[in-house]
């Protein structure tokens, strides 16, 4: 299992050719209280770098994209009723969908945990 | 809809603004601060859902000195005024406060404002955003009258059920006053001009003090368990369910007091004699109805829709703009203000909204969305 983060603050967690994909709790915290989120179909296809579902702060609304191409397997649907789930447990409970990973090679050079928390430091 | 979650993060910094006179004790106490009409505000301590809820159950502190503390003098400063404001200042009392509208000369909006009569002049507050125009609008009209910027003036806000028995340990004698009124009191050794007014619905005070003594008077009003400190956020959302207009946004220039659903800011023997700035299309809009109308609404579900989504009659055409939105966290729902054909305006009525390419319902609700729970005294 392994995980890494996208420069716009997603995480996507792999395991052979699936993964779980959520925002981090930098993103969680910086955004503040979360009161909605909507998450993908199972069967949607995904391509790196597009939109995949969308989360709402009190003050505004933002995408989470797909950190890699693919196919969903299912939306996370706890985070339908019970949004702030991503607040409480951004990396792990308030995960957005998990999906099939249609190529892992583009997962190549992408932030792994140290790296990225070391990123957030900066910004 | 394009807004990766890096640049919601980045949106909230900047060129450099100028900072409160309690800018470290906010930094001091965890707040978030973001620029905001010139200032380094403190948008949220805690969160703002917290924050919220905290105001409509107990007492929460808003600093709120970034808005325009503005004294027009003279004998004649109520009449200088009612050229440019609707209202009925001329028999205001002294120590009563008028919710007003700074008009230009086609009855649009230039500013919405408190205006008191204190003693021998106006004390007028304005929008921090808006303040340096306000400033130039009334010297350009009024030039005969003479008014003061006070530069020097910090300006808090303390809002809830449990603000008055606060307010009252540090200020014996300030439960006496009523909603809409101020007078001149100490607090913590230092002069203020206290009011009983606010900006979310609920019973409170806003207290005028010089920008020295702030942190003095923030520190003896939060030394109270019942009081926390409260960000912008929290007054935004506490704002729109009470239903109250936010300038920018929910008010502007190409909005009239009618247009706006103010009409009762148009005193009754103005009505009857004019004078004021736009006074022509206003009278007539009040006679004849303005072609839009500021309404509230709720959305079922829980997402949000907000400033600027499309609003579509059931043909799908454009019959209005959404001017403020967002998530309700007394009510658990979303819940906005927008202007719409004034054909659609009546509570009941089923709007479309278009937002980022998505239709929601949304049902025309009456405002405030959460009832006011203001300190009016039975009429003497």
């Amino acid at each position: 299992m392994t995980l890494y983060f996208t420069k716009d603050h997603e995480w996507i967690r792999v395991e052979g050719d699936t993964a779980t994909v959520g925002i981090s709790d930098h993103a969680q915290a910086a955004l503040g209280d979360i009161v909605f989120a909507e998450v993908p179909e199972a069967g949607r296809a995904l391509t790196k770098g597009g939109e995949a579902a969308v989360v709402e702060s009190v003050k505004a609304a933002s995408d989470v994209y797909a950190p890699a191409s693919g196919e969903v397997i299912e939306g996370n649907a706890a985070l339908v009723d019970d949004p702030a789930l991503v607040n409480r447990e951004p990396e792990g409970g308030g995960w957005f969908f998990s999906m099939r990973l249609s190529d892992p090679t583009e997962l190549d050079g992408m932030m792994d945990e140290g790296a990225y928390r070391e990123w957030c430091k900066t910004l | 809809m394009e807004t990766p979650l890096s640049e919601t993060l980045l949106s909230e910094t900047g060129e450099r603004p100028l900072q409160l006179p309690l800018d470290a004790w906010h930094r001091a106490r965890g707040a978030r601060m973001v620029p905001f009409a010139g200032y380094e505000m403190p948008v949220q301590y805690e969160g703002i859902i917290a924050e919220h809820l905290w105001t409509r159950s107990s007492a929460g502190l808003f600093d709120v000195s970034h808005m325009g503390q503005l004294i027009v003098h003279g004998d004649q400063a109520d009449a200088a005024l009612e050229s440019l404001l609707p209202g009925e200042l001329k028999l205001l009392n002294d120590g009563r406060l008028r919710y007003s509208v700074l008009l230009d000369e086609d009855g649009g909006i230039v500013d919405d404002l408190m205006a008191t009569r204190r003693g021998g002049h106006f004390y007028v507050v304005v929008n921090g955003a808006t303040k340096h125009d306000d400033l130039e609008v009334m010297r350009l009209r009024l030039p005969r009258t003479v008014i003061d910027h006070m530069h020097e003036q910090a300006l808090l806000a303390l809002q809830g059920p449990r603000a008055v028995q606060v307010l009252e340990r540090l200020i014996p004698g300030v439960a006496e006053l009523s909603f809409m009124q101020g007078a001149a009191f100490t607090i913590a050794g230092k002069p203020a001009w206290v009011s009983r007014s606010g900006y979310t619905g609920e019973d409170g005070f806003e207290i005028s003090i010089a920008a020295s003594a702030a942190e003095e008077v923030a520190e003896a009003i939060t030394a109270d368990p019942f009081v926390k400190p409260i960000g912008l956020g929290a007054r935004d959302s506490l704002r729109l369910e009470a239903g109250l207009p936010l300038y920018g946004h929910d008010l502007d220039r190409a909005t009239t007091p009618i247009m706006a659903d103010l009409g009762f800011v148009i005193g009754k023997r103005r009505r009857a004699e004019g004078g004021f700035s736009g006074a022509l299309r206003i009278l007539a809009e009040l006679e004849q109805g303005a072609p839009q109308r500021r309404i509230g609404f709720t959305l079922d579900g829980r997402q949000p829709v907000r400033e600027g989504a499309r609003i579509l009659d059931a043909e799908g055409n454009e019959v209005g703009r959404v001017t403020s939105g967002g998530f309700s966290p007394s009510l658990q729902r979303p819940i906005g203000m927008g202007y719409v054909a004034t054909h659609l305006s009546e509570a009941g009525s089923v709007l479309m909204l278009e937002q980022r390419g998505k239709l929601f319902y949304a049902t025309v609700a009456p405002m405030p969305f959460v009832p006011h729970r203001y300190h009016r005294k039975a009429a003497a």
